[in-house]
C-alpha cells in the first residue's frame, strides 16, 4: 500500500514538474491542470489572485460546451481553445482525453510559442496521467474506510445545522 | 467516482441540483451559501441571463474541513431548468456524484416535473449513467403556495425508487439543509 501511494505521488511529482517546466519555458504567468468535471488538480504559477475553484470550474464548462458546439458542425471536440483578452490571455487544450490544462499568459509570449509546447508537454503528461490513473483506481478503496465516511459524516452535520 | 487527489490530498464530490426551470434551485443552493460560515465556502458564482434565470449553471464549493487527513469538497451546482437549455443541463451532469431533485410542487408544474424527471434519465444515459445507480434525493419544494399537488400524487409519480424525499420552502430555508446532507452522506458512503 505505502509502495502504490508512493507511486501515486511520484507520477504527480512529475505531472508538476512537467508543467513548471512548461511554464518556465514560455513564462505563463500560471499553469493548471483540471479535469473535465471541473475539479483542479494541480497548478504552477501566480495564482494568488485567481478564484481557483470557479476558474477550474468555467474552464471545465467551456471546454464541455465547446465540445457540444463542434459536434454541431460535425466535429468530434475541439481539442485546443483560445481566449485572447488585452493584457492575459488564456489556451485551453486536452491532455490524455480527461484532462484540461490551461495556461494563462501574458503579451509577452506568443500564442504559436505556447501551442509548440503545450503540444510538446501534452505527450509527457498523457503518459504520466494515463499510469496514475490505473494507480489511482487501485488506491481509491483503501483511501476511504469505514472510519472516514463516519467522521466526514459528523462534519457534514455540523457544518449543515 | 470522485476525484481524490493525492498530492495536495483532497477530495472533491459534485452535487447537482435538477428540476424543472424556476422550481428554486437557485433558490436552495442561495440559502446554503447564506447560512454556511464564510471559511467554509467558496464564491458562489451565478451564470444567469438578465430575466434572472440560470443559464449556464449556479455553482458554490464547500469545504468539509479535514477529514483523516484529507480535504473534503462539496462543490454543489444548479442545472438551467428551462427545456431549451438542455446542451448546458447536460454537460453539467458530467462526473456527477449525487444529485438533488427539485421538484415544484404547483399543480400548473407538474407535468413540467415529470418531464424533468425523464430528461435527467435520458441526459445521463448519454454519460451511461443509470439514475438508479446514483444517490439521489428529492425535494418537494414551494409548499407554502395554495395550488399544490399532494405528496402522495408527487411521491407516486416522481420516486418510485422510494429515495429520501421531504417538503421545501426553499425561500424560508424549509427543507434545504436535510436532503443536502442525506445525499452528500450517500455519495461519502459510495466514495467506499
Amino acid at each position: 500500500m505505502e509502495e502504490e501511494i508512493g507511486s501515486i505521488e511520484e507520477e504527480y511529482r512529475k505531472i508538476t514538474e512537467t508543467i513548471t517546466y512548461l511554464r518556465r519555458d514560455i513564462k505563463a504567468i500560471s499553469v493548471l491542470l483540471i479535469d473535465k468535471a471541473g475539479e483542479l488538480i494541480t497548478s504552477v504559477g501566480d495564482i494568488s489572485n485567481l478564484d481557483i475553484a470557479s476558474f477550474a470550474t468555467l474552464s471545465a464548462a467551456d471546454f464541455a460546451a465547446t465540445a457540444n458546439l463542434a459536434e454541431l458542425i460535425g466535429e468530434h471536440d475541439f481539442s485546443t481553445l483560445f481566449h485572447q483578452g488585452k493584457e492575459k490571455s488564456i489556451y485551453v487544450s486536452l491532455v490524455a482525453d480527461q484532462v484540461i490544462l490551461a495556461v494563462i499568459f501574458t503579451r509577452e509570449t506568443t500564442l504559436g510559442m505556447v501551442r509548440i509546447k503545450v503540444k510538446k508537454a501534452s505527450t509527457i503528461l498523457g503518459d504520466l496521467f494515463d499510469r496514475m490513473f490505473k494507480e489511482l483506481e487501485s488506491e481509491y478503496a483503501k483511501t476511504v474506510d469505514q472510519d472516514f465516511i463516519d467522521e466526514a459524516e459528523s462534519e457534514l452535520d455540523s457544518l449543515f445545522e | 467516482m470522485s476525484l481524490i487527489n493525492y498530492a495536495t490530498k483532497e477530495i472533491n464530490c459534485k452535487i447537482v441540483y435538477y428540476g424543472p426551470g424556476l422550481g428554486g434551485k437557485t433558490t436552495n443552493i442561495k440559502y446554503i451559501y447564506s447560512k454556511v460560515s464564510p471559511e467554509s465556502r467558496g464564491k458562489l458564482m451565478s451564470l444567469d441571463t438578465e430575466l434572472d434565470r440560470t443559464l449556464f449553471f449556479d455553482f458554490l464549493p464547500v469545504n468539509l474541513g479535514k477529514v483523516k487527513g484529507f480535504s473534503v469538497h462539496f462543490h454543489f451546482y444548479t442545472v438551467p431548468g428551462q427545456v431549451y437549455y438542455n446542451a448546458s443541463r447536460k454537460l453539467i451532469l458530467k462526473g456527477v456524484d449525487g444529485l438533488i431533485f427539485v421538484a415544484d410542487s404547483q399543480i400548473e408544474r407538474f407535468e413540467d416535473c415529470i418531464d424533468s424527471l425523464e430528461n435527467l434519465k435520458a441526459n445521463l444515459s448519454e454519460y451511461s449513467k443509470k439514475l438508479e445507480e446514483l444517490p439521489l434525493v428529492i425535494q418537494y419544494n414551494k409548499r407554502d403556495l395554495p395550488n399544490i399537488v399532494s405528496i402522495a400524487e408527487l411521491e407516486e409519480a416522481l420516486n418510485p425508487r422510494e429515495v429520501f424525499s421531504c417538503e421545501g420552502v426553499a425561500t424560508e430555508g424549509i427543507g434545504v439543509f436535510e436532503p443536502l446532507k442525506v445525499v452528500s452522506k450517500e455519495v461519502l458512503r459510495k466514495l467506499k
